[in-house]
């Protein structure tokens, strides 16, 4: 904002145009505007740049990847997909993934959107205090106890313990998200509904959850992506038959060093699904995001 | 607005709405009161019941374990030892110290430049502009994408050697540097891969708190002369207290337990010198590399101690304690 008044300043002194206040106050605003649009091109350029070289390091061959004077022009190669889809390991563990992911973030819709409805509409505001905790709480510190847990009903390494795992997380933040959404629903749709014969729960069914869908669609993305992402449980609670798509990706760090481009390729495959998420559900996501941060 | 104050006593106002509801619907109304009650607790419970379920057990358990010399086994003969642990994890300077000193030093770090940044930039979206939509989907992508990938991705460009970022550094005549490669480097480098990542979710989630905030006060100082800073300073920043202290609590807790990004790049331990070992590589080395499952649950224990004291005093700040 100090830019624009010094750069405004030289026109005023300008003995020859004697701007109006008002013309001088249109051309500062402009100038203002197109600083506006240039820096934020420049951010934008900054947050993509990285993820594209990414994308495009998975079409390079080795030498290429490994020549950083060879930029974006090039011409592409599907050789390291090809392999990536030939390696067992990978195609096997984007299988887990979506499997866990998927089953994880299903059973925590079901369990937490019905809750949050509850909490929304009997207003209990303490719920969100232990939604919190949740999220304090370092997730090393429980999975020993986890891993013992598990161990003694023979579940570790099993899909159940890795869908248990994910929707310890998968919970609370459905919740989180759905408790504001539902808040700020009207209620005299579901008290309507009530004078004309519905349940409460009936009302849940037939008003509040058609009305929610768009705030369920966007919880229940973040929670996949979350599930997804996921890094630290698969490497703990996993055995090499379920093992997730970012441990398979981090042993492949340790073992295969010098294959830039199959690593590439497999980071592209981890993140294409997040990058269509963002494209065609970013104004959910957003509202997803941002719920309970306004509110204090 | 005159009233009439004298009037306004509670006998005189008519009785309140749902009072006369109940009277109206009579019986049926005290039913659904009960029935509501008991369907809240039956949508409530599962979900409670599931993440206390995972989250107790687990916390009595890690701090039994802090109490014993658990080594390799956590199921074994373990002998009680007292606060042995934890006064082993607390008079450790060679690796306990340094990790709490590396992890508060990232966190702030790390969180503070993605707050002023992220401020800078959500003021600069503030009002609407051509390809708003755009830009907020570009946001979105580093927050929603693997922290694994964002690691290795990095590793690619900050590659000492075959890095892009060296080459590009090379052009306005700065040497290569070392970055995740060298001991004085690495963790200032996954701060920065961290306000990469991260400024993005400061600017969304300012924005939405910047969409929620009154225009009158600022259109008010706007007539009374104040410039752009000052209305920044003294009548944004302020109204936007809440959100920013909510944004701090939520990111400053993540990038406490920062860990994906850690591991993926420098591997267990932080790195063959320690150099980026924070409190929760650490912790995880000791359980899961050493089975030193007793000092391991102590400074575990002491972490999170440390991070429930940093969200209690943050949101003691916030002059709210509602959640």
């Amino acid at each position: 904002m100090s830019t624009v008044t010094t750069v405004g300043a030289p026109s005023v002194s300008s003995p020859t145009k004697r701007p109006t206040a008002a013309r001088r106050r249109r051309g500062r605003r402009r100038l203002w505007s197109w600083l506006r649009g240039v820096t934020i091109a420049v951010v934008c350029l900054l947050v993509a740049l990285p993820i594209i070289w990414m994308i495009a390091a998975a079409f390079k061959t080795n030498v290429q990847v490994t020549d950083p004077s060879v930029g974006l022009v090039f011409s592409p190669t599907l050789e390291n997909f090809r392999n990536a889809f030939a390696d067992g390991a990978i195609l096997g563990s984007m299988l887990n993934s979506l499997i866990v992911g998927v089953l994880s973030t299903v059973l925590s819709a079901i369990l937490a959107v019905p809750a949050a409805w509850a909490v929304g509409r009997f207003s209990m505001g303490r719920t969100g205090s232990l939604v919190l905790v949740a999220r304090i709480v370092p997730a090393i510190s429980l999975l020993v106890p986890w891993y013992y847990l598990f161990a003694q009903i023979g579940l570790v390494g099993s899909y159940t313990v890795l869908v248990l795992s994910h929707m310890f997380v998968a919970v609370p933040l459905i919740l989180w998200i759905m408790i504001g959404f539902f808040e700020g629903l009207p209620i005299e749709l579901e008290e309507a509904a009530r004078t004309d014969g519905l349940s409460a729960f009936g009302s849940f069914l037939r008003i509040a959850l058609p009305l929610a869908a768009p705030g369920t669609a966007a919880a229940a993305v973040l929670a996949f992506i979350g599930s997804w992402n996921n890094f630290m449980f698969a490497l703990i609670l996993a055995d090499e038959n379920t093992l997730t798509m970012p441990v398979t990706l981090f042993n492949f760090i340790s073992y295969a060093s010098t294959d830039w481009g199959g690593l590439m390729a497999a980071a592209t495959l981890m993140t294409v699904p997040v990058i269509l998420a963002a494209i065609f559900g970013q104004r959910y996501l957003v509202a997803g995001l941002t719920a309970g941060a306004t509110k204090g | 607005m005159p009233s009439p104050t004298v009037a306004e006593t509670p006998t005189a106002t008519p009785g309140p709405p749902a009072q006369r509801a109940t009277t109206r619907s009579g019986r049926t109304a005290l039913t659904f009161e009960q029935a509501n009650r008991r369907l809240k607790w039956a949508l409530l419970t599962p979900s409670l019941g599931f993440v206390a379920l995972m989250i107790i057990f687990p916390l009595l358990f890690t701090l039994n374990l802090s109490l014993t010399d658990a080594f390799g086994a956590v199921n074994a003969n373990n002998a009680y030892i007292g606060l042995q642990n934890f006064i082993d994890a607390l008079t450790d300077t060679r690796r306990f110290w340094p990790a709490v000193w590396r992890t508060v030093y990232f966190t702030v770090g790390a969180v503070l430049l993605q707050t002023v940044l992220g401020l800078a930039l959500a003021m600069l979206m503030r009002k609407a502009f051509r390809g708003m939509e755009i830009v907020r989907t570009i946001l979105m992508v580093p927050l929603l994408a693997t922290p694994v990938a964002i690691g290795i991705l990095w590793l690619l460009i900050l590659d000492p050697t075959n890095g892009i970022a060296n080459h590009l550094l090379g052009f306005v005549g700065i040497p290569p540097q070392e970055f995740l490669g060298s001991v004085s480097q690495s963790l200032p480098t996954l701060m920065l891969i961290d306000v990469w990542q991260w400024t993005p979710m400061m600017t969304i989630l300012l924005l939405a708190g910047l969409s929620t905030l009154p225009e009158e006060p600022e259109e008010a100082a706007l007539m009374d002369g104040a410039n752009a800073w000052q209305r920044f300073r003294y009548i944004i920043l302020p109204m936007l207290r809440t959100t920013l202290l909510t944004a701090l609590v939520l990111r400053g807790v993540d990038a406490l337990k920062t860990f994906d990004i850690i591991y993926a790049t420098k591997g267990p331990g932080g790195g063959s010198g320690f150099e980026a070992e924070t409190l929760n590589v650490y912790a995880y080395g000791l359980t899961f590399d050493y089975q030193e499952y007793g000092l391991a649950s102590a400074v575990l224990v002491l972490f999170t101690i440390f991070i429930v004291a940093i969200v209690v005093l943050l949101r003691r700040r916030t002059g709210r304690t509602s959640a």
